[in-house]
């Protein structure tokens, strides 16, 4: 029997760390460990980017499924991937990229498994003409609470197959999934840039706009408030084409080799990331943009992970750690979205890294986060002074406008927030008891927002 | 499961009518709260029901729960009682104690072991039982209300002051064997505290109230520390305190 540690577990924020047997395994001996978890139940922890406490089963067993992106089967003419649960998009990506392939959708990270992708649904910029990952699935083979191996898609057993999109780990063990892939001529993106002056201008830009590319999204200052509120850059793209590369590039058209450039040390005793901080870092990056920028070529990585530049980032926010608070508001509610951007910008909370997209359709999965609308991320340090009372305030706001919070992100909300935020919570817990009616599957996450019933 | 901002959705007070345990429970409350436990001696009394009352609300479960803290046989299964009520344990808050009179106990040697039994003996068996049921969940916190009492006994009431000092070392040693485990053990040391437990009583200089230590006790259990003094200033005033020189230590008028 392979060797079990005792582990402490957080998620990205490094908030609210449960302890856990963490059991590393592989294709052959999951099953067998899974026999052998204790009443808390046990599940699968890709590389642990949720922000809370999504990948952590406190008293129970957390699976790391090894991945081998060496092992992947690329089928060029199907324009399909069939790749372990465990492998990285990242991995993935050194795979696919030489040879002319892209994933079908990638979020602002690209340390996050195959699995963990499915079991989040992750979006990325794409998501309003493409759809999330669950939408480029085709396939996916999971150990069920029986021990038995299920195959699933959209036409086999399809009710499990999208209760596991978006199932946050809680119907089985993704062991190894199906996905599109996005052919590429070049390893380059071509990104047109403007500036907003406002949150009514960049959503004017983005309704009007976003359709014509296949990437776009929005960074706010949220430092800015009064007639600058929602100051943003809009940044919109597509994968360049030899042509648009030009005579004088350097190197092969596929060419990717994405580093780390600097590592935050894993002990700063403070956060470095305070109102004084952010504030200054936002109002350059800002001034730094250009007012309006056309056809500029960019690498993957600066283009899709730019913060993967800085390896542990989340290590900067010090040992309070902090939170990332990702909402949906459903279209038609703008005015809902602005109180919520006003509100936090007047607070004067730090939030380094505010995103904003529009959405579009939603996948048939029950717990999947997008739906047409617009989704607003941000990240504030932990121990901000108001910060819970603000955001439970804030969660109603949302709620009552017939939005809903992000489970991959969450890391503060309620039963309440998830059962009225999704209406197919029911159906989703049947589908789950019919695989799981012991309920060997169990999640910290899964317990606190009551999509679970804790076994004790 | 607490959240990212240390908010329990389940809160267990052992010793539920305690001033400053209940003044904790309100201090923690948020919109994340589900359930409240309150464990005292006799759920039926009407000290015992009007503070569940208090407490109460619409989104708010609050149960009385009998549990003596001298029993220490049944606090094994009264802490399984209460997850099978409620589910996982997100803070505990130890808050039963007997002050009582030195005199009293001078007079009455029996009366002052049955005091120390609920002050230390009690809580011993309690706080493992607790313990074991935090690590088996993997995550929780345990609150132990000592006392600067205990930090260098006084003959004013060394009773009292010797059992808190036991109570102090034994939720330290708790706190490091739960090292690792995702729980965490927080002491408390409160100065003198005005509250029904002292009515009658001269103040000790350095005093304070039970929404002080509670904000004080909450404060420290969202930064993760694991001792906290209130107020703060005790910390330095003990550390002098300590190393007095006996003849002088007797003579101060401490209350």
């Amino acid at each position: 029997m392979p060797q079990v540690h005792l582990s402490r577990l957080a998620g990205w924020g490094r908030t609210a760390a449960s302890g856990a047997r963490l059991l590393p395994v592989n294709d052959g001996n999951v099953a067998e460990a899974v026999r052998g978890a204790p009443q808390r139940g046990a599940l699968a922890r890709g590389l642990g980017r949720s922000y809370g406490d999504a990948a952590q089963n406190g008293g129970g067993l957390v699976l790391r499924l090894a991945g081998d992106a060496g092992a992947a089967l690329l089928d060029v003419a199907k324009r399909e991937v069939t790749v372990g649960a465990g492998v990285s998009i990242d991995d993935l990506l050194r795979v696919l990229v030489p040879q002319g392939f892209f994933v079908p959708v990638t979020p602002g990270t690209r340390f996050v498994t195959i699995g963990g992708a499915v079991a989040s649904d992750i979006h990325g910029k794409n998501h309003h003409v493409e759809g999330s990952f669950g939408n480029h699935v085709r396939r996916i083979s999971m150990l069920l609470a029986d021990g038995s191996v299920a195959e699933l898609s959209p036409t086999l057993r399809a009710d499990l197959f999208w209760a596991t999109i978006g199932g946050m780990g809680l119907t089985g063990v993704i062991l190894d999934v199906t996905i599109n892939v996005i052919p590429i001529e070049t390893s380059k993106c071509i990104v047109d840039t403007t500036r907003a002056h406002d949150l009514d201008h960049v959503m004017t830009l983005m309704e009007e706009g976003d359709d014509r590319y296949r990437y776009a999204v929005a960074w706010i200052d949220l430092m800015a408030t009064g007639r600058h509120l929602g100051r943003s850059i809009l940044s919109r793209g597509e994968h360049a084409t030899r042509e648009q590369l030009g005579s004088d590039h350097d190197g092969p058209p596929l060419e990717y080799s994405p580093s780390v450039l600097v590592s935050v040390p894993p002990i700063i005793p403070f956060s470095a990331l305070n109102r004084a901080s952010v504030r200054a870092f936002n109002a350059a990056w800002f001034r730094k943009a250009p007012l309006y920028r056309v056809g500029e070529l960019q690498t993957i990585p600066q283009y899709f992970h730019p913060l993967d530049m800085v390896g542990g980032w989340n290590q900067a926010y010090g040992p309070r750690g902090f939170v990332q608070y990702q909402v949906l508001v459903p279209v038609g509610e703008e005015n809902a979205l602005r109180r919520v951007v006003e509100r936090l910008a007047t607070s004067g909370a730090a939030s380094f890294v505010t995103v904003l997209k529009r959405f579009g359709a939603a996948n048939p999965s029950p717990l999947s986060f997008p739906a047409p609308g617009w989704t607003l991320t941000l990240d504030v340090p932990a121990g901000t002074s108001g910060l819970a009372a603000m955001l439970h305030e804030l969660d109603e706001v949302v709620l009552d406008a017939g939005g809903r919070h992000y489970m991959a992100k969450d890391s503060h909300t309620t039963p309440d927030a998830i059962r009225r935020g999704y209406p197919r919570l029911a159906e989703w817990q049947a589908i789950r008891n019919s695989v799981d009616p012991e309920g060997v599957w169990q999640s910290d996450l899964g317990r606190r927002l009551g999509l679970i019933a804790a076994a004790h | 499961m607490q959240n990212s901002f240390g908010e329990p959705q389940t809160i267990v007070l052992l010793g539920g009518t305690s001033d400053i345990g209940l003044a904790i429970v309100r201090e923690l409350e948020s919109a994340a709260l589900r359930h409240v436990v309150l464990a005292v001696r006799n759920p039926d009394s009407a000290e015992a029901q009007s503070a569940a009352a208090g407490l109460r609300s619409p989104k708010v479960e609050v149960s009385v729960m009998a549990f003596d803290a001298v029993l220490s046989d049944t606090h094994s299964a009264f802490v399984d009682s209460v997850v099978a009520a409620v589910g996982d344990l997100d803070v505990v808050v130890m808050a039963f104690g007997v002050l009582g009179e030195q005199s009293a106990f001078d007079a009455d040697p029996a009366s002052a072991a049955r005091a120390v039994t609920v002050n230390y003996s009690g809580a011993v068996s309690a706080g493992l039982a607790v313990a074991a049921r935090l690590r088996k969940q993997g995550h929780g916190r345990l609150v132990v209300l000592s006392s600067v009492a205990g930090e260098r006994v006084r003959s004013s009431n060394f009773v009292y002051g010797s059992s808190k000092a036991g109570l102090d070392g034994f939720a330290q040693g708790l706190g490091d064997s739960l090292e690792g485990t995702g729980a965490k053990v927080l002491v408390v040391r409160p100065g003198f505290v005005h509250s029904s437990m002292t009515a009658g009583m001269s103040a000790a200089p350095f005093s304070t109230t039970p929404d002080k230590v509670a904000e004080a006790t909450v404060k420290a259990l969202k930064s993760g520390a694991r001792t906290v003094w209130t107020p703060g200033i005790l910390r330095v005033v003990f550390s002098v305190l300590r190393h007095l020189p006996g003849a002088l230590f007797r003579r101060l008028p401490l209350g």
